[in-house]
């Protein structure tokens, strides 16, 4: 590899991802429904099964509770599997897998069996695929003690955060925005590895803080973009890991901008961010010099029709309105 | 500003409980001043009228310079408040104080006052009243930015790094001037205790006594016989209190301890003292400490408590000349009557100031103290 930074889509990164894991570790293999002769319905897996075989790429049956059980019963028994579920919408599927075997094993067996089992799928709106294939579902799943949940929302985190994962003798799930697959960013060759336990501060600013993460990050660089031309300096935090939260990458921010947006692509009632708002009250109240607001998804099934799931879902302009009205409030 | 401990150099204003005009009687709070050892309030000693407030609220004061004008009944022949510039905008209504007002009905269209958190800690920690301020946060709320920029925001009240550092210079001029000597006496509790527990039959848990109440009134009885450990130390020698004031140490929640006085402990019976005891623990935690408790003090009693160590050989904070210990109550081996019985017991610790006086006449009260314990129906 040159020492150049790379320009590559997110898509490439996972590829380049899950085939560095593959081909560095024996005890790692890839299974999923159309992953190996289809190429994975986002084509994540192109041409991984013509160079790895079909030992390390294995297309599995329809029944997400099958193959995710498939891919516990293999971390347990010293295996590093990756399973990948075709969207989030179908892990419920797998959710009685995920919940009740995946997250409790380690501590119902008192620590005796590791679940080393790395769980990939897509997530999120914004390709007309209508509301089976359309949700956000990472915040339900950040609520499960025993899983740690991934969001990777840059190139660099597509490309790196999947060996820390493996890593990680506890099952980890990484939720890939369908929305990133095509967009493009630099890999910088210097960077060998990234933590799985840090939220990061996107872009630094002193007026407000602007809370995201995964498919939403770009829309609020946007917004953070545009509010610096009106003179409002936003800081943009990635969370990056949605469970366990840092918390403290949160509450320094809002320490010195005392003001706060929470942007999810999850709905809101329930959701991930009013977690993150519970936190920030509990461990900041004090700091805050103005209410929080939040940047969600409409409590809908997410439409169909273009114009409808667009205006259903968080942007850039929703989310910059949020921001001026807690600097600039209308007198 | 007065000097609320020997150490201190400059408080800071937190609030005025007086406008001007507003008739003072001695010993009135007039004011909140914020110090190493916390907001402490601030008495008056003068009867009269406020004529003028020289200080605002949030301003570093030297110690001895003039916070404000008070006008004796006889110099003021024609108050003249409307020729005093007032401090800031009047406020219509008082912050809310320790004793809130009944809450005021709503009135039909009024807005309430809307105040963001950090706002309203600032403004605690500079001692800004809200009422007069206009809001320009989201929904009219006041925000940092309708206050006026001062001091860096502040905890209103205890201030664990300051109160250190008065620590460290108390104690650590004590152990550079003071000449200590150390003395003391293992005391059997036996009829004391038996007489807190007769008195606290049939009481309910917050009337009862504490051992300690019956300690401190013993050994307040002992030091009012004991002149010559019971004042100050300064540069022109010992000179002797005027009165039994004891600095009861009271350790703090967040680290640190003040050592407020309870004045005429000696004249105080059994329940008053337990309860000027539990008064000042409350207030020395939750803040609302006077002026005058804190400098006071003739003499200081350290408790160790009931998970305390069993003595203690403790530090005179100066310039009081002598420092009691009480260490924890344990059940011992004793000598009663030719019989090794069971028998609890504390130990009496005396740090006495040599340049003010001699272990023979601190053994003598540690002897007085422990004879009154043996008859505690006189206590």
């Amino acid at each position: 590899m040159s020492g150049v930074p790379a320009r590559i889509t997110y898509r490439e990164a996972c590829r380049q991802a899950i085939r560095a894991a593959i081909l560095a570790d024996p005890r790692v293999f890839l299974m999923g429904e159309d992953v190996g002769r289809y190429g994975g319905c986002y084509a994540v897996t192109k041409g991984l099964l013509e160079e790895l075989g079909e030992e390390r790429i294995r297309d599995t049956p329809l029944s997400e509770s099958a193959f995710v059980g498939a891919g516990i019963g293999a971390a347990m028994a010293g295996m590093r599997p990756i399973v990948e579920v075709m969207t989030c919408n179908f892990s419920l599927l797998a959710l009685d897998q995920i919940v009740n075997n995946a997250a409790t094993i380690p501590h119902m067996s008192g620590g005796q069996f590791a679940v080393p089992l790395v769980l990939r799928m897509a997530t999120g709106a914004g390709r007309q695929l209508a509301a089976q294939h359309s949700h956000s579902l990472e915040g339900w799943f950040a609520h499960i003690p025993g899983l740690r949940i991934l969001a990777p929302a840059t190139v660099e985190d597509a490309r790196h955060m999947l060996a820390p994962a493996l890593a990680d003798p506890n099952p980890v799930l990484i939720f890939e925005h369908i929305m990133l697959y095509n967009m493009e960013g630099e890999l910088d060759p210097a960077v060998q590895g990234v933590d799985i336990a840090k939220a990061r501060i996107r872009r630094p600013g002193r007026d407000v803080t602007l809370i995201t993460y995964g498919g939403s990050l770009f829309k609020t660089l946007a917004a953070a973009d545009a509010l610096a031309v009106e003179g409002i300096q936003a800081e943009v935090i990635d969370l990056r890991v949605l469970r366990p939260l840092d918390t403290a990458t949160i509450i320094e921010s809002i320490t010195r901008t005392r003001r706060v947006v929470i942007v999810d692509e999850g709905w809101r009632s329930g959701s991930l961010s009013a977690e993150v708002a519970m936190r920030i009250v509990e461990e900041a109240f004090f700091e805050l010099d103005a209410p929080i607001r939040r940047v969600c998804s409409r409590e809908v099934p997410i439409p169909y029709a273009a114009h409808l799931e667009q205006a259903a879902l968080p942007q850039a302009e929703a989310i910059a309105a949020a921001a001026r009205g807690l600097v600039r409030p209308a007198r | 500003m007065p000097s609320l401990g020997a150490d201190m150099e400059a408080g800071t204003l937190v609030e005025w409980k007086v406008a001007p005009g507003d008739r003072v009687r001695r010993g009135d709070i007039v004011a909140v001043v914020e110090t190493q050892k916390g907001a402490i309030e601030i008495e008056i000693f003068e009867a009269g009228v406020v004529r003028e407030l020289a200080v605002a609220p949030g301003s570093r004061v030297p110690v001895g310079a003039l916070l404000a004008l008070v006008g004796t009944e006889g110099a003021m022949q024609t108050p003249a408040p409307a020729a005093v510039a007032p401090i800031g905008p009047q406020p219509a209504v008082s912050l809310p104080s320790a004793s809130p007002p009944p809450a005021p009905q709503p009135l039909a269209g009024a807005r309430p006052l809307r105040t963001t958190p950090a706002a309203r800690r600032r403004a605690g920690a500079l001692g800004i009243a809200l009422d007069g301020l206009r809001g320009t946060g989201v929904d009219g709320a006041i925000c940092l930015a309708d206050l006026p920029a001062g001091a860096p925001p502040r905890r209103g009240g205890f201030d664990p790094l300051g109160m250190r550092k008065a620590i460290a210079a108390a104690m650590g001029r004590s152990k550079r001037e003071i000449p200590h000597y150390y003395l003391s006496q293992t005391v059997d509790l036996a009829p004391a205790l038996e007489r807190i527990e007769r008195l606290n039959a049939g009481r309910s848990p917050p009337e009862r006594l504490l051992p300690a109440a019956i300690m401190l009134r013993a050994a307040a009885l002992a030091v009012a016989e004991t002149p010559e450990l019971n004042g100050f130390w300064g540069e022109d020698g010992f000179r002797p209190g005027d009165g039994v004031h004891v600095g009861w140490a009271v350790a703090l929640r967040g680290g640190g301890l003040v050592a407020p006085a309870i004045r005429h402990a000696d004249r105080m019976p059994l329940d008053a003292l337990m309860t000027a005891m539990r008064d000042l623990v409350a207030r020395a935690r939750g803040g609302g400490l006077r002026g005058s408790e804190l400098t006071d003090a003739t003499i200081t009693v350290t408790s160790l408590g009931d998970r305390g160590a069993e003595s203690v050989l403790p530090i005179i904070h100066p310039p009081q000349v002598a420092i009691l210990g009480f260490g924890r109550i344990v059940e011992r081996p004793w000598v009663v009557g030719g019989t090794v019985v069971p028998r609890r017991v504390a130990t009496l610790t005396l740090a006495g100031d040599h340049r003010a006086s001699d272990g023979h006449r601190g053994g003598l009260l540690l002897a007085r103290i422990d004879a009154l314990l043996q008859r505690p129906e006189t206590l």
